[in-house]
């Protein structure tokens, strides 16, 4: 760690993995509520714990980018930061509202919290994905600007990288369009399109230029290849995330009352959308290859390879799986969707916060470069581990929406939906093991971060001087 | 791959590798347009035929006439730069920017003509994808400009040389690229019955 505030990183850090394991938690609550349906019913309905998993992941993939930023910033821009005060109060702030709104859907009804956070006075609510009251909206659009401000004045004093820019831009970028979460029209068609410009733009626009200016920093960090090489790899891959991405909204306008255009436009550039991951597979897997060191952190270098394959299965190849408008008139809404989901958040957003983890926690820890060997053996337990499960949770899902498709709508004597639900049981079943598995290797993950403390750092015998 | 600057004229493919990876890309978006369009158009002849025949094809040949101008001036703009005459290649690249302009300029006056017949992307099919192509064509050329004017600045400021003139060959390839699209996109939309 060359600069002391960056260490304010590791709280954030701590808070995204303690969140991530309640997401975990809450996703196996609901997939055996699938095959269970009365579990834990009153008290954890299915659609609170789907409410509950899936905003606990934004909030801790959240964290996990204010983290990585907090670190990533002064070490780019060779100063420190601006006030890692102002970065602790709001990592205060963010952990009390975020926790506070998750309390409040386990604990009262829906309506009474909406009711409680007088959502009346601007209707937020309601929205998949938007569910946080507003207030809790509020709050977060104060910890965005507040934190944009802190990245954005420790920028201005320093050096200007691409990596910094880039990751800048990202982030201004994620602040801008959830200010559309208060945007409510009362035409729902109007609703829907706009309520993308948050979900959409950002898991495939803006959180890429994120996550592509993450794997850089680590790949430079890592490899010792020269930044001159990895920057251009990083232009090319924003270009074309941009171009793909933001047209590729309308793979989500086909069906919901927007003009025709839409089913072409969404269908030929979302097809596209999986070229920028493709480029990041050969961008980090040619970096590691041109490497001029061999870095100790081998856990840290798994990871970053790791987030480059899975994100162009998950996010590309899944998506494509289903992005064309004639395939998805069929697909819409299916267990293919939800398999899609979990490769591609898994695979681009989870992973590479835990890349950035991995890289940044055993200097934060006052290591040199890694953890003990130990250490990170159970490291890379836990990646494998978590990694092929979610393959397994991903091929379970896909096998269970094809099947869905194909009995609920791509026939001439469809099903009912629950009568087709009965019949692809076992793929829950099997996907709720595979999600135990995944909980065995987050368990590992942890374990990870306590063993071996007192072991000395791994070590690298260099062969030959490259 | 990685040449010494001093080969950079022989240099094949000219320019930086990256731009490649990035020109490969985007014809890739565009050679799906194309799929597309050949496909919807095998489907819907007479529709095409019939809304094709209301295009101004004055204003594409004047189009096609300017962008292959400045593809021509963007080859001399880099021949000069290596001799080493910087102001004429300066001179040549900012005809080339000229050219671009123009391209944009007429193109505007066409969607002006659309739009105050009240034709849009929802009019028909054919329309849909006229929009779509030419539009996207559009914004490269857009995009193309804003490469060439960077070239232009670092010309400017004498930042490329007979040794050293990399940057001029990456915008230059990415040029081309936008005019060879042009080249298929106008017979294509145009012409073609």
């Amino acid at each position: 760690m060359k600069y002391q505030s960056q260490a304010v990183a590791k709280p954030y850090f701590i808070a995204a993995i303690g969140l991530f394991v309640g997401q975990i938690l809450f996703g196996l609550i609901m997939g055996l509520q699938y095959v269970w349906g009365d579990f834990l019913f009153p008290e954890i309905p299915f659609n609170v714990a789907r409410m509950v998993h899936t905003n606990l992941l934004i909030v801790w993939i959240l964290f996990g980018f204010m983290g990585a930023a907090y670190y990533l910033i002064p070490e780019e821009t060779e100063n420190e930061l601006w006030s890692p005060k102002l970065a602790l109060l709001m990592f205060w702030i963010f952990l009390v509202a975020g926790a506070l709104t998750i309390l409040g859907y386990l604990l009262v009804p829906y309506a009474k919290l909406a009711e409680l956070t007088m959502n009346d006075l601007l209707p937020t609510m309601g929205r998949e994905f938007l569910e946080q009251p507003t207030i809790t909206k509020i709050g977060i659009v104060i910890v965005a600007l507040a934190f944009l401000l802190n990245i954005g004045m420790t920028l201005l004093k320093g050096r200007k990288t691409v990596v910094s820019l880039v990751m800048v831009i990202g982030l201004t970028g994620l602040a801008v369009f959830f200010l559309f979460s208060f945007f409510n029209p009362d035409n729902l068609v109007k609703d829907k399109f706009y309520w993308w410009w948050v979900v959409h733009l950002w898991v495939e626009g803006v959180w890429e230029l994120i996550l592509g200016s993450i794997l850089a920093f680590v790949l430079i960090k890592t490899t010792g290849v020269d930044r001159e090489v990895i920057e251009k790899w990083l232009y090319i891959i924003i270009a074309m995330t941009l171009i793909t991405g933001i047209i590729g909204t309308g793979h989500h306008y086909y069906w919901i009352g927007t003009p025709e255009y839409w089913q072409w436009w969404g269908s030929i550039f979302s097809a596209m959308e999986p070229i920028p991951f493709f480029m990041m597979t050969i961008f980090a897997f040619n970096m590691v290859n041109k490497r001029r060191r061999n870095h100790p952190n081998q856990a840290a270098v798994l990871w970053a390879l790791g987030t480059a394959v899975m994100a162009f299965l998950g996010a590309g190849v899944w998506g494509f799986l289903h992005t064309l408008a004639p395939v998805n008139y069929y697909t819409h809404g299916t267990q293919i969707t939800a398999a899609h989901g979990h490769m591609a958040f898994y695979g681009a957003y989870a992973m590479i916060v835990l890349t950035m983890i991995s890289y940044s926690m055993p200097l934060m820890n006052g290591r040199k470069a890694a953890n003990s060997n130990k250490s990170q053996v159970v490291e890379m337990w836990a990646f494998w581990l978590m990694t092929v499960s979610m393959v397994f949770i991903t091929l379970f899902l896909t096998g269970a929406g094809i099947l869905q498709t194909w009995m609920q709508r791509y026939t001439d004597t469809p099903l009912n939906f629950m009568a087709a639900q009965e019949k692809i049981a076992v793929f829950y079943w099997m996907r709720e093991i595979a999600g135990v598995v995944f909980l065995i290797g987050l368990t590992l993950y942890i374990v990870s971060f306590f063993v071996g403390r007192n072991d000395p750092e791994a070590v690298i015998e260099e062969k030959a001087a490259a | 791959m990685t040449h010494a600057d001093s080969d950079i004229g022989h240099e094949r493919p000219p320019g930086d590798l990256a731009i490649w990876i990035f020109i490969c890309a985007e014809l890739l978006v565009f050679a799906v347009f194309f799929a597309s369009y050949a496909f919807t158009r095998a489907n819907h002849v007479e529709l095409f035929n019939q809304w094709q025949s209301t295009l101004n094809r004055n204003y594409a040949l004047v189009n096609t006439l300017a962008l292959i101008t400045s593809s021509y001036f963007v080859v001399r703009a880099i021949a000069a730069i290596r001799i080493d005459h910087r102001s004429a290649s300066l001179r040549w690249l900012l005809g080339a920017l000229a050219m671009g302009a123009l391209f944009l300029v007429v193109k505007s006056m066409e969607y002006a003509d659309h739009y105050s017949h009240g034709v849009n992307l929802r009019t028909n099919l054919f329309f849909m994808f006229y929009f779509s192509l030419t539009f996207f064509h559009f914004m490269h050329v857009l995009m193309g400009m804003v490469i060439l004017g960077v070239n232009a600045a670092v010309l400017r400021k004498g930042g490329y040389s007979a040794e050293n003139h990399r940057g001029m060959e990456t915008g230059g390839s990415y040029w081309h690229m936008v005019d060879m699209v042009w080249l298929i996109l106008f017979p294509l939309v145009y012409v073609m019955r």
